[in-house]
């Protein structure tokens, strides 16, 4: 090493750095539109690939590229790229991990991630940065209230959304007294929150509100505890592993045969092979269902399974909602990535149709979306009716509200 | 609280305390007579549960299921001590917390590829699926009952073997004097081989029983982990009366706690413990350190 710096001499040292300099001048001035043209859009995507949620984070990823691809890969008459980083759904790493996008891969947009704790993080520092970012799940309220930003979108549901028209739906049934029951942690306490909010607007009591330590799912001594206050039904939010548990509880205990089950979607959402007959006659809200008879739903969930083999649910179509929003939006400003208020517009006034059913927005950037009730029937979330149209996140605390 | 709902409560907690015993008897034996620290217990119970999954799906019967799955978790814990964890008898406790925490990495990667990352759910067995009315309001599981059974049963045969055969002599011994017993010429290998087979096989065996109540998911292992940590710990490291008495403390705690003072639930079972720490320190059966 020492022998070879010896050899270049002053001059040659001083040819090269000019030479160099010339070089990286001549690519830099005159190119920075044609950069911004011909270069790749960046799409940074923060999503769970390993864990418990990896599942979800792969159906979000699919569908985006679906949609994509069936917008001719382009973005705006660009091509693009995803640069994929694991979240881990690991909030304490959500800061770090954001950016890595941000500020190393300089990403042109940001979405993801499936956690709450992660989707905190993540808006926060968008935010500040103010790099264009689309929520595909997490749903935390204060995304869209009192986080919410300009350049912040969501394109999955507010916590609320989701619980508060089961609320005035168990009230319009008759039910008068009900028992609601949830892990202890944020995502929880909002669901069964907004449940009690649409209940009492609505003429009910909700007689007791059980918070079991997350993630604890020994739930036998809360089941007697149910059974002795005798409610005339139970509102529920668990997912995944306690989903599949709690309903299988509530069935095996015999509650289920006197008190009759309602939950948030998520409570029977991808988990019904597991929950089996214990899971049959339970009554959901969500924002979708597997067999919702809308064209859109059946062409989009048919080219998912041809494009993946397998079944499309809730998450994949909030992943092809994201690819809508940014083709939408990118046509809009002809790929001019910098035209961030022109892009901002866009996404605000984009209508098509989603699987889901008809898209717009909030001005607290939320879809209003219909929330359905869905019926477990032979092992499926059947549509019974919807719960309640046009479902708007309240906003509250949002300064674009 | 009327009688009735405490009753079921009592019921309740004496149930998860048998299945709690189960995992933790396994655990206070591997820990009192081999020394060693063994985190990768809960893999055992997870791949309990997984088996019991798996075979019942192949076989379409849950019995048949576990009379497979007991001899494989018997051989898993031999090959385990022979592989692994005999190196380490000599060592350090940092080291069979090294290992045995690799274990658990290694353990939740083969769950991964073998099984994937879904919740399954595995049937109750037809002639066990039904409840028992105790009160008009109330009724309770079968299935439940018989784990009670089970488990029941499993802690009297221990008592028996641990009283009354040659082996449980040497265990007894061992537990006591390690060194003694070396000295007095028994085949100390062999003893720990069993013992810590033994031990594996419990505990995969309440994850067999627990997986129609619990369902089946990854990381289930950790979860029961730590609070059979408690009950060791509560009981006294190495003793299987202590490990019983724990048990049957944490889960009435337990249930108690989560109905009476919801707010507390999650620190209840470590307030006892600390409790029981400072009336006796090295347990309520432990042999003075």
């Amino acid at each position: 090493m020492r022998s070879l710096l010896r050899t270049i001499s002053r001059r040659d040292l001083l040819r090269q750095t000019a030479v160099a300099g010339l070089a990286s001048a001549a690519n830099f001035i005159p190119a920075v539109p044609a950069i911004a043209q011909k270069a790749k859009v960046k799409v940074g995507l923060l999503l769970p690939y390993s864990g418990t949620y990896a599942a979800l984070g792969h159906n979000i990823t699919d569908a985006m590229k679906l949609g994509l691809a069936e917008a001719g890969n382009k973005l705006g008459g660009r091509d693009f790229e995803l640069v994929q980083l694991d979240s881990e759904a690991d909030p304490a790493k959500a800061a770090a991990n954001t950016n890595k996008l941000i500020v190393g891969e300089k990403v042109d947009f940001l979405s993801g991630p499936v956690h709450s704790g992660v989707a905190m993080a993540m808006a926060k520092i968008a935010r500040e940065e103010g790099t264009l970012t689309i929520v595909s799940n997490a749903g935390a309220n204060a995304v869209t209230r009192e986080m919410c930003g300009a350049n912040i979108f969501r394109t999955s549901f507010s916590n609320w959304q989701v619980c508060f028209p089961m609320g005035t739906e168990m009230a319009r049934r008759g039910l008068k007294r009900v028992v609601s029951v949830t892990w202890n942690y944020a995502a929880g306490k909002e669901m069964i929150g907004a449940f009690r909010e649409g209940f009492e607007k609505a003429g009910g009591s909700v007689v007791k509100e059980i918070l079991i330590p997350f993630p604890n799912v020994e739930f036998q001594a809360n089941l007697t505890e149910i059974a002795a206050l005798k409610p005339d039904a139970v509102f529920a939010f668990f997912a995944g592993a306690g989903a599949v548990k709690f309903v299988k509880d509530y069935a095996e205990s015999g509650v289920k045969a006197k008190i009759p089950l309602y939950g948030a979607g998520f409570l029977t959402d991808g988990t019904l092979p597991a929950q089996g007959a214990a899971a049959e006659g339970v009554f959901t809200t969500l924002h979708y269902a597997d067999s919702l008879q809308l064209p859109a739903n059946l062409r989009f969930r048919d080219a998912f399974k041809k494009a993946t083999g397998r079944d499309a649910d809730v998450y994949a179509v909030q992943g092809y909602d994201t690819a809508q929003l940014l083709i939408r939006a990118m046509e809009k400003v002809k790929g001019d990535t910098g035209a961030t208020k022109e892009l901002i517009r866009a996404m605000e006034e984009a209508k098509f149709d989603s699987p889901r059913g008809a898209w717009r927005y909030s001005k607290s950037h939320n879809p209003v979306q219909d929330v359905y009730l869905r019926e477990v029937r032979n092992g499926d979330n059947a549509v019974v009716g919807v719960a309640e149209k046009e479902v708007s996140d309240p906003g509250t605390g949002c300064g674009m509200a | 609280m009327d009688i009735g709902t405490i009753a079921i409560q009592l019921l309740n907690g004496l149930q998860y305390g048998l299945l709690l015993f189960l995992i933790a008897a396994g655990l206070t034996l591997i820990f009192g007579i081999l020394g060693v620290i063994n985190l990768a217990h809960g893999s055992f119970y997870m791949i309990g549960a997984y088996l019991a999954y798996w075979l019942s799906e192949k076989t379409g019967s849950f019995a048949l299921a576990i009379a497979l799955a007991l001899p494989a978790a018997l051989l898993l814990g031999l090959v385990v001590e022979r592989l692994a964890i005999s190196f380490l008898y000599q060592r350090d406790h940092l080291y069979q917390v090294l290992l045995t925490y690799g274990l658990i990495l290694i353990f939740n990667e083969l769950q991964r590829i073998v099984w994937g990352n879904d919740v399954h759910g595995v049937a109750v067995p037809a002639i066990l699926a039904g409840v028992v009315e105790i009160t008009e309001s109330q009724s309770y599981p079968v299935y439940r009952l018989f784990i009670s059974a089970i488990c029941l049963l499993v802690a009297a045969a221990m008592y028996v073997a641990i009283h009354s055969t040659r082996i449980g002599m040497m265990i007894r011994a061992g537990s006591s004097s390690r060194e003694m017993v070396q000295i007095l010429g028994i085949d100390v290998g062999r003893l720990f081989a069993i013992v810590f087979s033994v031990g594996a096989a419990l505990t995969a065996v309440a994850g067999m029983l627990a997986a129609p109540i619990n369902s089946v998911y990854p990381g289930m292992g950790e979860n029961v982990l730590i609070i059979s940590f408690v009950v060791v710990v509560i009981g006294g490291i190495g003793s299987i009366k202590g490990a019983f008495i724990g048990s049957m403390m944490i889960g009435l705690a337990d249930t108690f706690g989560r109905v009476m003072v919801p707010e507390l639930s999650s620190m209840v079972v470590y307030a006892l413990m600390a409790a029981v720490l400072l009336w006796r320190p090295s347990g309520l059966y432990g042999v003075k350190a």
